[in-house]
């Protein structure tokens, strides 16, 4: 009897069986050779993990606040540097050099611009110091490349939708307020949501440019920590509290973008 | 907001007397496609002008032109004796006065039925929350569809949509109506119940201009049929006429396919 012998449905069961039973012999070969005392002192050390407690919080907090600030800011923005750069005229080049500019640049680049970089040239202080500038430099980035995903939204919505609007007598403002931004949003939450959870682990970037003990954030959290205990379970704990965020965030919205799909 | 003012300039109001619509050595170019060659048309008060021809004849952007959502290439549109477009005259303000219903419908579809009918009483008429829904409460009555204002409008049939669509141009109350191939999309059964709904306008003396594949629907309401072929008017007169012994070889050959 050869392999062709079998029928479809019995060769995909032997299929499926088999590849469970190769991931099995893996985990029992990783199991039985690695070095677990040694991976539990550096990663897993409960005494280390308990003195993180409760500065872990503040942290997470931080990192929560110059999410939702930046995306926020840089939501707004992007509304006005996507209308700007679908509009005729000096706006349009405006907002498209802009948004090249802060694509086209790293974040982190942005980020010592203007939380070192500027405020030492023009000797003035953005509030929060340090880490307000790199905020600064954070919302910059995002506002560009969210500035894109709302153009893609408008874009996708039907040309008939602006023309019924304004033969019903709505200016080219009204319009775009009332009918299109509405549905522009709803076709591009998934985008958004990306790019939320991209913003959310860029805030990482801003410990590079130094933080007092309330402003720091989970990354450098997680650095000072593997410092200061000469141990890396910071780091895990940290990594953890980043998926405490993100995995329920990404649920929320796949609940919202459904209860919105009804209603279209 | 810019919205257009509630007050009505001069240069908006109508001219007595003026035909509602009236076009002159129309032309429109897309690059180097000329798809109206000068057309002159005038649709009086209380008029249904059905306009037939071939797809590719340049009928809905005609319709199209009336409104200014097509600017024309060269040529002039006059909305009740007002050139519209002059730069001092209102364009949203006299595009309240002309309705339009697409063969897409077009519904606004993040919004209620009821809501997609009181949006532009508010916002562009500035009528008051309870007049606009008391407005629109009567015009989807009008058109059967009371019990669906609540609805969104994917929860109904094309047919139903466009009665809505219908309904919320009603609701600005339009001196005349366009309707661009407003049954193209239906099932055909779903056909009967929007030519209903046009059939009691035009029984109450609305202007309408009319593209349509509805020969039926030409031939028993409209006052007068167009015969476009190539962006030019071919041929037009009285239904009885144009539908029934068309004299230009161009109308009869596309009467021969579609009848």
């Amino acid at each position: 009897m050869t392999l062709t012998d079998i029928r479809p449905t019995v060769r995909r069961r032997i299929a499926r069986v088999g590849s469970y039973a190769l991931f099995v012999v893996i985990a029992i070969i990783v199991a039985l050779t690695a070095n677990w005392p040694q991976i539990g002192r550096t990663f897993f050390n409960w005494s280390v993990a308990a003195q993180l407690w409760p500065g872990i919080l503040r942290a997470a907090a931080n990192t929560v606040l110059y999410t939702l600030l930046s995306f926020v800011v840089g939501l707004l923005l992007a509304v006005v540097f996507a209308l700007m750069k679908m509009s005729k005229g000096p706006f349009k080049w405006f907002a498209v050099v802009y948004i090249e500019l802060f694509r086209g640049v790293p974040a982190l680049l942005t980020i010592f611009m203007m939380a070192l970089a500027v405020p030492i040239a023009f000797k003035f202080k953005f509030p929060g110091g340090t880490v307000g500038g790199g905020l600064v430099g954070l919302i910059l980035v995002t506002s560009a490349y969210t500035a894109e995903i709302i153009r893609a939204g408008i874009v996708a919505v039907p040309q008939g939708q602006r023309e019924a609007a304004r033969s019903l007598g709505m200016s080219h403002l009204r319009t775009t307020v009332t009918v299109i931004l509405p549905q522009a949003f709803r076709i591009v939450i998934p985008p958004l949501t990306n790019e939320i959870v991209m913003l959310l682990k860029d805030t990482s970037l801003l410990g590079v440019v130094g933080a007092t003990m309330m402003s720091k954030e989970l990354t450098l959290f997680g650095r000072d920590g593997l410092t200061t205990y000469g141990n890396s379970t910071p780091l895990i704990v940290a990594a953890v509290f980043y998926l405490i965020i993100t995995i329920p965030l990404t649920y929320v919205v796949a609940r919202l973008e459904k209860r919105m799909a009804v209603k279209r | 907001m810019s919205d257009v003012s509630t007050k009505m300039s001069s240069r908006e109001t109508p001219v007595p007397g003026a035909a509602p619509i009236q076009l002159v050595g129309l032309h429109k170019r897309f690059g180097d496609n000329h798809v109206l060659k000068g057309i002159d048309l005038t649709v009086d008060k209380g008029e249904v002008v059905c306009v037939i021809g071939p797809s590719g004849s340049g009928k809905s952007t005609l319709l199209r032109s009336v409104n200014l959502l097509e600017w024309p290439s060269d040529g002039k549109v006059l909305i009740e004796g007002i050139d519209i477009q002059d730069p001092d005259v209102n364009l949203d303000r006299i595009r309240t006065r002309i309705g339009m219903v697409f063969q897409s419908f077009n519904l606004f579809p993040h919004m209620t039925v009821l809501r997609n009918v009181t949006i532009a009483q508010e916002k562009v008429l500035h009528r008051s929350a309870a007049q606009a829904k008391s407005v629109a409460l009567d015009m989807l009555e009008r058109v059967g569809l009371s019990d669906k204002a609540d609805a969104h409008p994917s929860q109904l049939s094309g047919g139903q949509q466009q009665r809505v669509a219908i309904a919320r141009s009603l609701s600005m109350n339009p001196d005349m109506m366009l309707f661009d191939e407003p049954t193209s999309a239906l099932d055909p059964e779903l056909v009967g119940e929007v030519l209903e709904v046009m059939r009691g306008l035009a029984a109450e003396g609305m202007t309408m201009m009319v593209v349509t594949h509805e020969m039926g629907f030409a031939r028993e309401v409209g006052h007068r049929v167009i015969f476009m072929d190539d962006g030019v008017i071919v041929e037009q007169g009285a239904p009885s006429e144009v539908l029934g012994s068309p004299r230009q070889p161009r109308t009869q050959a596309f009467l021969s396919k579609v009848l």
